[in-house]
């Protein structure tokens, strides 16, 4: 196995801090991602591990009142330079969120192509094309090859999931940030999606947070531990679940602690 | 004892309640009656013809409502393709674009309009709006637009056009607030799956805010069209009263509600007083069928 540590960095924080209005839920973040492994975050619920994601593809400005500091280097890039297009960074920078969030008005297909159809791609057979690899890719073709074009929403939740990740594969973001993806998944489809996860691994980068220790330590290549806004020990996974540096990453690993 | 008065407490009040919905329920069957009474003699006399009919002569005693019926559904026509995308625009940028403190103020004013009376209105569409039409409107759409038959022909500042743009403007607060209160239940994440996925903020309007709320924006629409359709005094003093049928939209032209507003006191002979009432029964209709449609359809949307 090559050693991780040498592979290329490909998305970096840098003192990377978010407010909520006077609230400071993320302080001052630096930690590199290299390409193509699995980053998992860990920690207690409310510390900030979602706001942390959602800086990264810069969802987090769109709340009223949040604002952010310090950089996020996508390929040596400062994502939150002025000059920057912030549509560009998030076709780039794909993102699954915690609830299922398919788009109600649209069909299953639809749903999984409208990324593609927002730069522009129209032919037919691209589309149905994706669909298929990104609905196979996302377990799901075989639950929904014969129902293209019903609602999104008359999936199951856990279905409904696997077609955002699906919707997000679609547009090919060398990133992919996920948000306790698994939170509402029966085991089956967990481990489905586990094992789609060590599947685009070998073409993206994975950011995931999870309440789910062993999913972390099953999946992962790098963790992170936060609490309240900091980050307490970043490193390989291997270490941080068999032997962490912090005696607080240790309490909470061995459920002493949040 | 406790047990008894509050017994009664409720019988009453079972009692009070059930009298006053059974009176307003009695009321509008006692209307409808009423007027059905009314405009029997002119139903008997016209019958459907009376629909299809041009003429509205009360010299020669002939009545047809189809100038009405046509002036109705034009003004009211032309008046929801101008308020619509206003409307829509209005709430979208109340709801998207404004900071929440300044969106509560400037909603708060949109609807304020809603609240001018129809009268001012009307005056103030006499005064300012007719004259505005003949010197500059009216000129720009014909010199533009003038091969279409719709501007064609001289304006006098009063007439379709002008009613609809009065009506537009008073059914603007009543789409808007409809259109605000779809958008604001637009889920935050909807939003953000739509930005995640690398849309500017005009894909994420279509893609995440209008294209789920199409039958709600369609159910505003037709309250909106409820309430123009009913439009009476601002209209019968901006549309020039005159029971033609034009296809310019420089016009004049009457409808159902005006030509009632105008000639319920002096109409003279009986089959006049209840060709009037006979057009009060259809606008009921047509006012009620449109509400009836406008609920259909709010139900059909709170169930997708
Ligand atoms: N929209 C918001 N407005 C104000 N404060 C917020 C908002 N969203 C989150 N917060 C606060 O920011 C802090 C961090 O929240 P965040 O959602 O990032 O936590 P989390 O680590 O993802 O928790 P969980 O594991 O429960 O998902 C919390 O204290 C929360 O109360
Ligand atoms: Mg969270």
């Amino acid at each position: 196995m090559p050693n991780l540590n040498d592979a290329k960095v490909i998305l970096e924080a840098k003192k990377l801090e978010a407010w909520f209005g006077d609230f400071h839920a993320v302080k001052g973040i630096t930690v590199d991602y290299r390409e193509k492994t699995i980053n998992a975050i860990i920690g207690p619920s409310g510390c900030g591990k979602s706001t942390y994601l959602r800086c990264l593809n810069r969802i987090h400005e769109e709340i009223e009142g949040a604002r952010t500091a310090g950089e996020v280097l996508l390929e040596g890039k400062n994502i939150y330079d002025k000059k920057v297009d912030v549509v560009d960074v998030r076709r780039r920078i794909g993102m699954v969120f915690q609830k299922p969030n398919p788009f109600p008005s649209m069909s299953i297909l639809d749903n999984v192509v409208i990324g593609l159809r927002l730069q522009g791609i129209s032919k037919r057979s691209t589309l149905l094309e994706t669909a298929e690899v990104c609905l196979r890719k996302a377990a799901l073709w075989d639950e929904v090859k014969d129902k293209l074009n019903s609602l999104g929403t008359s999936l199951s939740g856990g279905q409904q999931q696997r077609l955002c990740i699906a919707r997000a594969l679609a547009v090919n973001p060398p990133v992919l940030l996920m948000d306790e993806p698994t939170s509402a998944l029966d085991p089956i489809a967990t481990a489905k999606i586990e094992e789609l996860m060590n599947e685009i691994k070998k073409e993206y980068t994975v950011i995931i947070v999870t309440h789910n220790m062993q999913q972390a330590a099953r999946i992962s290549d790098f963790t992170s531990f936060f609490v309240y806004g900091n980050m307490i020990e970043h490193g390989l996974s291997a270490d941080i679940f068999t032997n962490p540096k912090e005696k607080q990453t240790e309490d909470y690993i061995s459920g002493r602690f949040g | 004892m406790i047990k008894l008065k509050s017994k009664t407490q409720d019988a009453l009040l079972f009692y009070v309640l059930r009298t006053i919905s059974l009176v307003v329920i009695a009321l509008l069957l006692g209307i409808i009656f009423v007027l059905i009474q009314a405009a029997w003699p002119a139903i008997k006399a016209g019958g459907l013809t009376f629909l299809f009919s041009k003429e509205w002569n009360p010299v020669e005693d002939r009545y047809g409502a189809l100038p009405f019926i046509f002036g109705t559904l034009v003004t009211s026509l032309v008046a929801l393709l101008i308020a619509t995308p206003v409307s829509v625009l209005i709430a979208l940028f109340i709801t998207e674009y404004l900071p929440k403190s300044i969106s509560r103020i400037v909603a708060l004013l949109v609807e304020m309009v809603a609240a001018i009376p129809s009268i001012v209105f009307g005056l103030w569409g006499v005064f300012y709006l007719a004259p505005f039409v003949k010197k500059v409107l009216a000129p720009l759409l014909k010199t533009h637009l003038g091969f279409l038959p719709l501007f064609q022909g001289p304006s006098f500042g009063i007439g379709i056009l002008t009613a609809a743009l009065i009506l537009s403007i008073m059914i603007v607060p009543t789409i808007s607030s409809i259109c605000r209160s779809i958008f604001e239940l637009v889920p935050a994440h909807q939003k953000e799956a739509s930005y995640a996925l690398g849309s500017t903020k005009y894909e994420m309007i279509k893609l995440a805010i209008l294209s789920p709320s199409v039958s709600g924006i369609s159910s505003a629409v037709v309250l909106g069209l409820g309430r123009a359709l009913g439009e009476t005094m601002a209209v019968t003093m901006l549309i020039g009263n005159s029971p033609v049928i034009s296809s310019s939209l420089f016009s004049p032209a009457a409808t159902m509600a005006s030509v009632m507003a105008n000639e319920y006191a002096d109409a003279n002979t009986p089959l006049h007083i209840s060709s009037l009432c006979y057009l009060a029964l259809l606008l009921f209709l047509i006012t009620f069928l449109s509400n009836l449609f406008a609920r259909t359809i709010v139900k059909s949307f709170s169930k997708g």
